[in-house]
């Protein structure tokens, strides 16, 4: 009982932060709005998929890089309590161990389902449809918002090597970037060179995005959304485990 | 002194990073209701020691208890016991002083509306009422510590570790926050605190414990430490030249090391002291109506420096 409290104590400690640190917030919702205009408006009539509108493609890529860009605050803002001696101070209270971990991913859980949902508005209104349904909707949703979970697990072990917030985002940005850009988000897998596209077929992102792409444009979605989930969940319980392995070593 | 009255119990306490030892085989006990300070240079090996006792760091060998429980095997209950300020004012600074005290008393075990409460009180004792409501990001450096001190104390605990509690603190606050220690300690909280600083130990601690490169080196109460290592300097300025000369005869009759060279002008006594600067009074009541009064009187306490070099055979300068 005493893990939940402590874990949403920490997490309504999060989240609060977040709200007063703006760039912070800026950076999670702004930015995908930014790649929605810029790829929507910009790009996008020079990029054309075969028997789709280019909007109702890009979307789900945007959903999937709007949470992947916003996993990097979970290791600038675990860095930075590090740096600060918090975290210090929480191994020195009788409070549950899973609770500053577990506290920090739970906050940033509502972080994506806000900018989620935000991005689903911004869709609609520059014109992304989606004719299967709102059951296909909430359930890709539902797989970005676990990606994006087992992600800020990921970040959380990697920010707790850091103790320099700064160090931290520049070890974490390379990371996202090339997951995100060698997917398919916001291009077709085709028009890039054969030795990228094995790579960037074959991880997490590209999973993630070519399952809402078959939940919310058509097509047999079983398999995809399996392999995402699997991913998700891979990635979920390795992350987790290091994570918590790094924060009971912080005292060695 | 009874063997259950002591507090704290540390025994070839070990503690590596790498290559380097930062705690090197330290013994040391606190009775109930005392203040020990730890003093030592950088690196002696303070703050690693109290983050072992306040279970952030786990030893590589020796023991250490808090009331008798293993800060190893028993941390959980050891935390139950502690209040631990560390050497950075370790509060969150987008969260409202209140907020700050709320979070840690919650996390500290205690019930809601207890910790509001509580949080409430302290920031009425540390003087932090006005800026209860202000995100600590815009708190002065003195603020900070205070808060940072009033988070340690959300759950009453009977033992309190203060790692450097006054360092790079202006003058006034240094003064505010030894008389909040002071009161604690007089309510009966243990306190184990870190100092570079000699006059702080001085100010403070019942017993000091020097560290240096890990190892405890000396120990006793401020006043022996002093009386084995210190040279007070009295640095007296009369009115005239005569004025001085004559004093200094005075003094060196009167059994005091007077040297009229050594005062840097022709007017100025200076005056080493082994004793303390309670010496100051004597040499004014031998001078008193036999010179001129001086005109200014210096005192210069030991300080660290002199104890370490003392110590370590250099001689006071």
């Amino acid at each position: 009982m005493n893990a939940i409290y402590d874990t949403v104590d920490v997490a309504g400690r999060n989240l609060r932060t977040l709200v007063r640190t703006p760039q912070a917030l800026v950076f999670a919702a702004v930015q995908p709005v930014i790649f929605v205009l810029l790829f929507r408006y910009v790009f996008g009539g020079a990029i054309h998929v075969t028997g789709v509108n280019y909007v109702d493609y890009l979307m789900p890529g945007i959903f999937a890089q709007a949470v992947a860009f916003g996993a990097i605050g979970t290791a600038v803002g675990l860095s930075a309590d590090l740096k600060s001696g918090l975290l210090v101070r929480f191994r020195t209270l009788p409070m549950a161990r899973i609770a500053v971990l577990g506290g920090r991913t739970l906050a940033d859980l509502a972080r994506n389902l806000l900018v989620v949902i935000v991005m689903v508005g911004v869709g609609f209104a520059v014109g992304f449809r989606t004719s299967h349904g709102a059951a296909a909707l909430v359930a890709a949703l539902g797989l970005v918002v676990l990606f994006a979970y087992a992600l800020s697990w990921l970040f959380a072990a990697l920010g707790l090597r850091f103790s320099e917030p700064e160090a931290a985002q520049a070890a974490a940005v390379p990371i996202m970037f090339l997951l995100v850009f060698t997917s398919s988000a916001f291009v077709p897998a085709g028009s890039m060179p054969g030795w990228l596209q094995a790579i960037g077929s074959h991880q997490p992102v590209n999973a993630l995005i070519t399952a809402e792409r078959d939940l919310l444009l058509g097509g047999p979605a079983a398999h995809d959304v399996l392999v995402s989930v699997a991913w998700s969940v891979g990635i979920l319980i390795v992350f987790a485990a290091l994570a918590a392995r790094g924060y009971a070593r912080m005292g060695r | 002194m009874n063997e259950n009255a002591q507090v704290i119990e540390v025994e070839g306490l070990r503690k590596s990073f790498g290559e380097f030892t930062a705690v090197d085989g330290l013994s040391l006990q606190v009775p109930e209701g005392t203040v020990l300070g730890l003093l030592g240079p950088n690196g002696a090996g303070k703050t690693t020691t109290v983050s072992i006792l306040s279970t952030a760091l786990r030893p590589d060998g020796g023991r250490a208890t808090v009331c008798g429980f293993d800060v190893v095997s028993s941390a959980k209950r050891v935390r139950e016991l502690i209040g631990f300020a560390g050497q950075f004012a370790a509060v969150d600074p987008n969260l409202t002083g209140r907020e700050n005290l709320t979070l840690i008393g919650r996390l500290s075990r205690v019930a809601r509306g207890e910790a509001k409460s509580r949080a409430a009180e302290l920031l009425t004792d540390f003087g932090l009422v006005t800026a209860a409501d202000r995100l600590v990001r815009t708190y002065s450096g003195g603020m900070r510590r205070r808060l940072d001190l009033a988070a340690a104390l959300l759950h009453y605990p009977p033992v309190l570790f203060l790692d450097e509690p006054t360092a790079g603190l202006d003058p006034e606050s240094r003064l505010g926050l030894w008389s909040s220690i002071r009161d604690l300690a007089r309510q009966g909280t243990t306190v184990l605190l870190t100092t570079q600083y000699l006059d702080e130990a001085d100010a403070l601690a019942d017993e000091i414990v020097i560290i240096n490169s890990g190892k405890a080196v000396d120990s006793g109460t401020p006043a022996q430490l002093k009386a084995r290592f210190g040279t007070v300097v009295f640095t007296l300025g009369f009115a005239t030249q005569p004025d001085a000369a004559r004093a200094e005869q005075i003094l060196k009759a009167a059994g005091h090391q007077p040297d009229l060279e050594g005062g840097g002008g022709e007017r100025d006594i200076m005056i080493r002291s082994g004793s303390g600067s309670g010496e100051v009074a004597t040499i004014l009541r031998a001078l008193d109506g036999r010179v001129p009064d001086p005109v200014t009187v210096a005192v210069q306490e030991p300080t660290l420096d002199d104890v370490f070099l003392s110590r370590t055979g250099g001689g006071t300068p």
